[in-house]
């Protein structure tokens, strides 16, 4: 086991520095740069800004003093606020992703597994149909649609909530963000499943365990669901990693300050710095939350546990 | 009959299915008395399965059951599923065909086995797990205590039915139904876990209702018959005046679907069609970046084979024997260490393009009539795929004319050429394959178990097809088979095999009624007991 | 006993033809697909009968709501003639509407210059404007002008263009990127995952690798930069959407290809001394095919959310083009008071992915071999 966690961790080593590789040149390859934006701005300024953040060297020496730093666990400055650097930016926004995330990726989980299980139970009944009816509608309108919808019923309209911002992490303002974030995953967790769930009540051995009179508690929560639950477990990881990083959607249309909108405003300003420590801390969670799941799984299913 | 255990009357089990209503079962009678032995004989489709899960309620969501189940006084049928439950596994079990999906992934097989002992005996979890390991010597499981950690993963499909059979007899049951437990197994595992169940039934005094295709296993093991086709009984009776005298015509011609016949070996100076010298095929499994050097298996290891100019030889193992990878490497489909020579030819270095042509010569008849035809191609246009390759130069009209020809050889009806492979029975589409096989007039045919997914039926009928197509043909044969019986009417040279290695060789004669070697012996011994 | 059915000869049904007969039974898919039709046609040719350019701008109905009866509506022409009198910069005496046209009576401390009835015409209410009358000193003018009716069915946004006419050229882009960047995703994916799924062994190794780095990629981020990369054009928008799009097709065409591989038939080939090519073409594309086709109907609205996602976030189409994404994202943006202007969009767009997605499950239970 801890001999597959080490190897898993090995072989993620050259995954992220060939992610970091492609992002960094193709980055550059796109025309502009963090200090062509301002317009007039005078060219000895400009030159001497480039000198303090090397961005005179060669694309070479840049690229491989960032790795160099990126070893040292610095990311770097950033250029569009000058104050702070990258690593604090991050402790700003990353914390405000996550809770939103988190509690989306929880609700969506427990919600759609309920629903996925309640649908499975009743095949082709009215249960069924209504469950496949809402996983459709969340998995088929996209977000940018709901959340306006949200915003104009419940915070316009009925004004049970604010329409935005994040009101220093307030209850009452995490609840659009929140449930935009969580109806498109609680969809697919409950197309998912059903569809396992199925599939699992279906199988030989849970026959076997009817044949052999064992109670309907015994035989879906015991035997049907722990075979079942593999699936949602393979597509919880990356869906984590994903949702907890922030939603530059959600983000953008609730005024978030979280790490999606902060993202899109640093590409577009060529805050070089930023967008690849984002890249970087995406991909390290998508990693991380890979060998979770790959962990995981090797708990709910022993024929795993020594590959 | 008064002391009958289980009665049924008049059962009838419907799906209903996009075509509308399949009526599986059409209103069966029958009746098991404590302590018999019941065999439900009948093909695939017949509805003997079905019977026997409606009755136990253990139908798919689609199924319903009428008619009545009685069972000590107690209708089974139209019972709530708690009420179900308390004869479910307690006075009544059933065990299945796959041991392989039979039992749990994600448990211990002494969870499993425990579970429901505690759930029917309400005692505790200690003295159901004494009671497990008891079951689990009984079923002659070696080191019980050990075992009882096992993840069924870690078992073969013999030890797993075995499992099964000790958790079906945990809880001291009145009947047993056995729904083909021993199919899916080699043939020495079979006779091992046919000898326990009849050894246990008798010492336990249960009733026991097998559900077979297999005449072989109803001989050994029942003492009383019940043939069914079409949903219906057609005849019952004691086994062995259904044997000795069998009344209904589908019972004699199930009986007489054993093959029969021996083939006459070829002359003497025949000459040798393929000759293979220490054929060798060893196989990497795993390795790659980080996880070490690939696991080597030898799958054939030094086997050599002379097949001469009109001969069968059947090559005889069990799965994993290395039976199937012998005829692909001689085939050079596989790469392989050794000499193969065909025709006077070796072919063993020839590369891809300087072997085209010779494929002409030898061909292939692979065992799953399903997945051999692809599904998007007529048959007519399967059967003439070879022609495009070997004859590019014939128009269509004439390779038209040559697939009509080819599908009566086979005794198919050339009409259905433009039908699709899922509109064949399992015996059509064979012929299908075996028309495909033919039209190139090759020399050798390698027919790779052609008959095991068939019913005994049918397997009949393309074993005489085959036989007629050697002798009208002049046709050598590698015939690979777990099945001795279709083995000993198709072969005249017999080679036996088993991980990799051949065991022991010779005319049918001389292996089947005088095996020299340990393992032949079992083989024979579990096949025609 | 024979295993050879006595049946009249006949031609066979072909998978296809099942699959087809399969999915004309399914009720969702064809109204779908009805539904899906209805809607290209009407985005295609609906533009060229809407009495409106989607680039025409009215100043007088901005954000006007939407309505069946024409505009303007009555209460309406007091502002539409006290707007259109002050720009000709003459003082309203009074006005009467009779028999469709309008009268105006207008004064001024200087003499009125006959001219000034360019800026009545100049109103998008108002055309045709003429002097009937006009006082001997020339200080009061009596106008008469024609009432223009104009239709706006799904109201006007915030610069009055018509929503309608926008609606629907926005449909004709989003479902052209929808189209045209599915089959970019399709052919790279079909081609890359067939390449890895047919060489097999290191090749195929390398190449999922790769697959598989760049879907640790944040997948936004390599979105972003394709579209900073070139440059915001509406042409290459498809290629950098597509470009994103191609590696579940990738995964799901080299998963087929390695099963088909394995699949009897293909060995029975292989036997029979078919060339590679043969194999390609008889035995692997045919058997690849459903499952392209049943990934690509639900590629396309994956290509449509992307798409409108990035046209959400001002990264996409530019004004005065529009997508739906354009047109969901300014309505967002004046709610609550013109919530036509999410409404509308919103509906097209949503439907139309319902439709795809409807005919994409329809195609998979028509095509999936499960069944058999």
């Amino acid at each position: 086991m801890l001999r597959y966690v080490i190897r898993r961790l090995l072989t993620a080593i050259p995954t992220l520095f060939v992610i970091v590789t492609i992002s960094f040149f193709l980055m550059r390859v796109a025309p502009g740069g963090p200090f062509n934006q301002e317009k007039g701005l005078n060219p000895d300024i400009k030159a001497n800004l480039e000198r303090v953040y090397h961005l005179d060297e060669s694309l070479l020496m840049q690229y491989l003093r960032y790795l160099w730093n990126l070893v040292r666990g610095d990311f770097g400055p950033t250029y569009t606020s000058p104050d702070f650097t990258v690593a604090e930016r991050f402790a700003n926004g990353l914390p405000v992703s996550i809770q939103l995330g988190g509690m989306a990726l929880i609700l969506a989980l427990l919600i759609g597994g309920a629903l996925g299980i309640i649908a499975a139970l009743h095949q082709n009944k009215w249960e069924d149909y209504s469950v496949i009816a809402t996983a459709t509608a969340g998995s088929t309108i996209p977000t940018f649609v709901i959340a306006p919808l949200f915003q104009l019923f419940f915070a316009l309209s009925l004004k049970w909530f604010p329409v935005g911002g994040w009101g220093d992490g307030a209850l009452i303002n995490k609840v659009g963000p929140v449930l935009t974030l969580m109806l498109p995953q609680l969809a697919i967790v409950a197309r998912l499943m059903r569809g396992s769930m199925i599939e699992s009540l279906h199988s030989h051995h849970i026959r076997t365990a009817r044949a052999l009179g064992l109670s309907d508690y015994a035989i879906i929560i015991r035997h049907a669901l722990r075979g079942a639950l593999l699936p949602v477990v393979s597509y919880a990881g990356p869906a984590a990693a994903a949702l907890l990083t922030g939603s530059v959607i959600v983000e953008t249309i609730f005024s978030i300050p979280g790490v999606g909108r902060e993202f899109v405003f640093s590409a577009l300003n060529r805050d070089y710095t930023m967008v690849m420590g984002t890249v970087v801390v995406i991909a390290l969670f998508t990693i991380s939350f890979n060998l979770i799941v790959d962990i995981l799984y090797a708990v709910v299913d022993p024929r795993v546990r020594y590959d | 009959m008064e002391d009958s255990i289980l009665t049924l009357r008049g059962i009838k089990v419907n799906f209903r299915t996009i075509d509308g209503i399949v009526e599986a079962v059409k209103g069966v009678s029958l009746d098991v008395r404590a302590g018999e032995t019941v065999a439900i004989v009948g093909e695939s489709g017949s509805g003997k399965s079905q019977l026997m899960m409606g009755t136990m309620g253990l139908l798919a969501s689609n199924g319903t059951i009428e008619g009545v189940a009685d069972y000590r006084g107690t209708n089974l049928v139209g019972l709530s599923k708690q009420q179900l439950n308390t004869i479910r596994g307690r006075k009544i079990t059933m065990i299945f065909q796959e041991p392989m999906t039979s039992l749990d992934p994600l448990y211990t097989i002494g969870n499993q086995l425990i579970e429901p002992i505690v759930h029917h005996q309400k005692i505790s979890v200690s003295e159901a797990k004494a009671r497990a390991i008891e079951m689990m010597k009984l079923v002659k499981i070696q080191d019980p205590e050990r075992r009882m950690g096992s993840y069924p993963h870690e078992m073969s499909g013999g030890q797993r039915q075995r499992v099964m059979i000790a958790m079906a007899l945990a809880n001291d049951p009145d009947l047993l139904i056995a729904d083909e437990p021993t199919t899916a197994l080699d043939v020495t595992i079979q006779a091992e876990i046919l000898e326990l169940m009849a050894g246990l039934q008798k010492r336990l005094g249960m009733g026991m209702i097998f559900i077979t295709h297999d005449l072989n296993i109803v001989r050994r093991i029942a003492g009383r018959v019940v043939v069914m086709r079409y949903g219906e009984v057609v005849e019952e009776g004691d086994t062995k005046s259904i044997f000795a005298n069998p009344k209904h015509p589908y019972t004699k011609a199930l009986l007489d679907a054993e093959p029969t016949g021996r083939k006459a070996p070829p002359a003497a100076k025949a000459p040798k069609i393929l000759d293979g010298t220490n054929v060798s095929v060893t196989f990497e499994i795993g390795g790659g970046f980080l996880a070490g050097p690939p696991l080597l298996l030898k799958a054939v290891d030094h086997v050599s084979v002379v097949l001469k100019q009109g001969q069968t030889i059947g090559i005889v193992g069990e799965s994993g024997s290395g039976k199937s990878t012998l005829a692909r490497a001689l085939l050079r489909l596989l790469p392989s260490e050794g000499a193969i020579v065909f025709e006077g030819r070796d072919i063993a270095k020839l590369n891809k393009e300087e072997m085209r042509p010779l494929r002409k010569q030898i061909q292939i008849v692979l065992q799953d009539p399903f997945g051999s035809l692809s599904p998007r191609m007529t048959a007519g246009q399967i059967v003439t795929e070879g022609l495009l390759v070997h004859e590019p130069s014939i128009s269509s009209g004439e390779r038209d004319a040559r697939a009509i020809q080819a599908l009566e050889e086979v005794q198919l009806d050339p009409k259905l050429r433009n039908r699709y492979p899922h509109e064949f029975s399992g015996g059509q589409r064979q012929r299908i394959a075996i028309a495909r096989a033919i039209i190139l007039k090759p020399r050798l045919i390698v027919l790779d178990e052609p008959t095991s997914a068939l019913d005994r039926q049918v397997q009949g009928q393309i074993i005489e097809l085959l036989r007629d197509l050697q002798i009208k043909n002049n046709l050598s044969y590698l015939f690979i088979s777990h099945d001795l019986a279709v083995v000993r009417a198709m072969a005249d040279h017999i080679m036996v095999m088993k991980d990799g290695r051949l065991v022991e060789q010779g005319t049918p004669d001389e292996i089947l009624e005088n095996p020299r070697e340990d393992y032949t012996k079992r083989l024979m011994a579990a096949a025609f007991a | 006993m024979t295993d050879i059915a006595a049946a009249p000869p006949k031609a066979g049904r072909s998978l296809w033809a099942d699959a087809w007969a399969r999915l004309k039974a399914n009720k969702a898919a064809m109204v779908s697909a009805y539904y899906l039709v209805f809607i290209a046609v009407l985005c295609i040719a609906g533009p060229w009968f809407t009495p409106h350019q989607f680039t025409t701008i009215y100043q007088d109905y901005n954000r006007v709501p939407p309505s069946l009866s024409a505009y303007p509506k009555p209460e309406m022409l007091d502002l539409a003639v006290t707007d259109a009198v002050r720009r000709s910069r003459v003082d309203l005496l009074s006005w009467e509407q009779k028999d469709g046209k309008i009268y105006i009576t207008v004064t001024s401390a200087k003499p009125i210059d006959e001219r000034m009835t360019r800026y009545i015409d100049r109103s998008s209410v108002f055309e045709g404007a003429q002097i009937v009358d006009k006082s001997a000193d020339g200080l009061k003018v009596i106008l008469s002008a024609e009432i223009e009716r104009k239709y706006f069915f799904f109201g006007t946004d915030n610069s009055g263009r018509d929503l309608l006419t926008r609606t629907l050229v926005a449909g004709r882009v989003s479902l052209a990127i929808g189209l045209l960047a599915g089959l970019v995703a399709v052919v790279i994916g079909v081609l890359y995952g067939a390449a890895a799924g047919f060489l097999g062994g290191r090749t195929d190794e390398v190449l999922m690798r790769i697959v598989d780095i760049l879907y640790s990629l944040p997948f936004i981020f390599f979105v972003i930069m394709l579209v900073v990369f070139f440059g915001r054009n509406f042409v290459l928008m498809f290629l950098a959407v597509g470009a994103v799009l191609w590696l579940d097709m990738a995964r799901i065409v080299r998963g087929q290809a390695l099963s088909i591989k394995r699949q009897e038939y293909v060995q029975a080939a292989e036997a029979l001394g078919v060339t590679r090519t043969g194999i390609l073409l008889r035995h692997v594309v045919p058997n690849l095919l459903g499952p392209v086709v049943i990934y690509m109907t639900l590629l396309v609205p994956q290509v449509i959310i992307l798409e409108s996602f990035l046209s959400f976030l001002g990264l996409g189409v530019q004004e005065p083009m529009a997508s739906w994404g354009v047109l969901i994202s300014q309505g967002a943006n004046n709610m609550p008071g013109a919530n036509w202007l999410l409404f509308f969009p919103s509906l097209f767009l949503t439907t139309t992915l319902f439709a795809l997605n409807f005919i994409g499950d329809g195609l998979r239970d028509a095509l999936d071999p499960k069944d058999r």
